[in-house]
């Protein structure tokens, strides 16, 4: 289906698109038909600088079972990162989570 | 000896909402001074794309002109898919500017020296209910083919400020005729609002005729997804030509 359905987190970081690095502000995130692969529909996630110009992102499309894999993935590695870093991290029930908004 | 057969695909700028300058993809068969019939494509949500100026271009292989508006000019410059994304992270365009450029769109093929002054449109997805809108909006277009649309039948808060009106409410503006193309395995729109917008149709005596495909969903024309399902959509394409044919025959 078609929607203009999205969720939007702050994010703070980096990522790196064809001309290099580039400071993240923002990512937004949609269930819905993807541009590339060859799904019916995939989880889209665009890491953007800029979210008015085009070609300023980072853009994943991800299978649903993949993005269900990545999410635990992301969950193990924070965890397993707090573990190994105490001292600069919060405990993971306190680790930032995601402003996603409308 | 075969007929010479020939065509032009380009993009050009017509003048869109607000007298804005808006950029298109428009195909024309060559090598006839017409008269011919017209069709103006409404894109799907991921934006002015391949598959989009695909359908442009066979509109031209059967004798129309057709054009798709950029809907998504006004967020920038770039590939499709950039541009659709900071739409999508935009909401969009509204409603009322899509209509208008849809509207300025059928004026370009209008004014084209082979056209039959006849002009009709055909949206997917999204497209599709914009084609629903225009249909009820529009009422200069002469044929209307929404493919699956999805958001005619709108709950209160599924609607927003460029979103207003759930297009089934405006039914009773309907002038021009609607021929609707959907598969029963589609959750937007799901069967039951077909049924919900077909009986809206006919309580009102609109002019449209309806098919619905058996092991079909969403998106089934699309040849590069899983979706794809040629039976039907072989079939389906045969509707819209023969529905553009009655139609738009000078």
């Amino acid at each position: 289906m078609c929607t203009d359905i999205i969720e939007k987190a702050s994010v703070s970081g980096s990522g790196k698109g064809p001309d290099g690095w580039f400071s993240l502000r923002q990512a937004n995130v949609y269930y819905d038909h993807p541009f590339h692969a060859p799904l019916d529909h995939a989880l889209v996630i665009d890491f953007v600088q800029d979210p008015d110009t085009p070609g300023h992102r980072v853009a994943v499309e991800l299978s649903f079972d993949s993005a269900v894999r990545l999410i635990e993935a992301i969950r193990a590695a924070l965890d397993s990162g707090v573990d190994a870093h105490a001292q600069d991290l919060h405990a993971p029930a306190a680790a930032p989570a995601l402003e996603a908004v409308r | 000896m075969y007929p010479y057969e020939g065509m032009i695909a380009e993009t050009i700028q017509f003048q869109g909402d607000g007298g804005d300058s808006v950029s298109a993809y428009v195909a024309r068969p060559l090598g006839t001074t017409g008269p011919l019939p017209s069709v103006v494509v409404i894109h799907h949500m991921p934006g002015w794309d391949e598959w989009t100026r695909e359908v442009v271009r066979k509109f031209a292989q059967h004798g129309y002109n057709a054009i798709s508006p950029n809907l998504f000019h006004r967020f920038g410059v770039g590939t499709a898919d950039d541009v659709a994304a900071v739409a999508r992270s935009q909401g969009g365009a509204s409603d009322a500017q899509v209509m208008a450029d849809v509207e300025g769109a059928a004026r370009y093929l209008r004014a084209l020296p082979t056209s039959n002054g006849k002009v009709g449109t055909i949206g997917f997805c999204s497209g599709g209910r914009h084609v629903y809108l225009a249909a009820c909006s529009i009422p200069s277009l002469d044929a209307a083919v929404d493919c699956w649309g999805g958001g005619v039948v709108a709950r209160p808060d599924q609607l927003n400020e460029k979103r207003p009106v759930a297009p089934i409410d405006l039914t009773d503006r309907m002038e021009v005729p609607l021929l609707g193309i959907f598969g029963n395995e589609d959750r937007s729109p799901t069967p039951e609002q077909v049924d919900q917008t077909e009986a809206e149709l006919q309580r009102l005596g609109k002019v449209y005729e309806f098919h619905r495909y058996e092991g079909a969903g969403h998106g089934f024309f699309a040849t590069d997804r899983p979706a794809y399902r040629p039976e039907q959509a072989v079939d389906a394409w045969g509707k819209v030509f023969a529905w553009f044919e009655r139609w738009l025959s000078a």
